[in-house]
């Protein structure tokens, strides 16, 4: 499974996206690649995804896409990744 | 690679900011005052959001100022800057904004260590009210984990 954060640089946001959910997923006990990428490279990275995880500003400019895209209100509320993870993956 | 610098230069408490912009502006020239970035960052960071919208805004009342690595970046720090009063990025869910984390990384491969130091230290959800109320440089350090 592969599953790509989405932010403005590719760096700092989405990085804590990719490093929370890596920790969500581990304790789920689910196996993913999670890549940090910035909206620039969104079409290349996340053709082959199943979940993009990203802000709400973001959503529009990813437009289509056959991935589930999950808007994170608080990039520090495992609960709320996990919530959404479970419900996207379950 | 080591954790980004936050030295006391760095950090500025109670500053007053008339509008996001100001307050972005802040986080830069603290970075710059620390040695990582000059103060030319300040315009990146700012169009960052222009271009994409305030999702720099990515937990309640905590923005993440940051741009890409590139020339205006000179080595890997935060800073931080708490407001006396909370300003609006316009964010849907994490506005007003009280504390920002400037933050500038020299490498984009390299940024993971240093944003996992960042969860781990932010997952705990008290910090961010912590950090607004925080009343020395000293005091920020102890709770962003930096030795000094």
């Amino acid at each position: 499974m592969k599953i790509v954060t989405i932010c403005g640089a590719g760096i700092g946001s989405s990085g804590i996206l990719k490093v929370n959910a890596e920790r969500v997923l581990r304790k789920l006990d689910i196996e993913a690649d999670v890549i940090a990428a910035d909206i620039a490279s969104v079409r290349d990275v996340a053709a082959d995804a199943q979940v993009i995880l990203t802000s709400a500003e973001f959503v529009e400019a990813i437009g289509s896409t056959f991935a589930d895209v999950i808007v994170i209100e608080n990039y520090f509320d495992t609960a709320e990744l996990t919530a959404k993870l479970e419900a996207a993956l379950g | 690679m080591p954790l980004p610098s936050l030295p006391e230069s760095a950090i500025v408490l109670g500053a007053t900011a008339d509008d996001w912009r100001a307050a972005v502006t802040l986080a830069a020239d603290a970075l710059a005052a620390s040695g990582v970035a000059k103060t030319t960052y300040a315009g990146e960071m700012i169009r960052m959001i222009e271009e994409h919208g305030p999702y720099v805004v990515i937990a309640p009342g905590l923005a993440l100022a940051h741009a890409r690595p590139g020339p205006d970046v000179l080595g890997n720090g935060m800073s931080i800057i708490t407001l006396q009063t909370p300003v609006n990025f316009g964010h849907p869910y994490n506005d007003p904004v009280q504390v920002i984390l400037g933050l500038a990384i020299v490498s984009a491969d390299q940024h993971l260590a240093a944003v996992a130091h960042l969860a781990n230290i932010f997952n705990d959800s008290t910090a961010i009210a912590d950090l607004a109320a925080a009343t020395s440089a000293a005091e920020v350090q102890r709770i962003m984990g930096v030795l000094t």
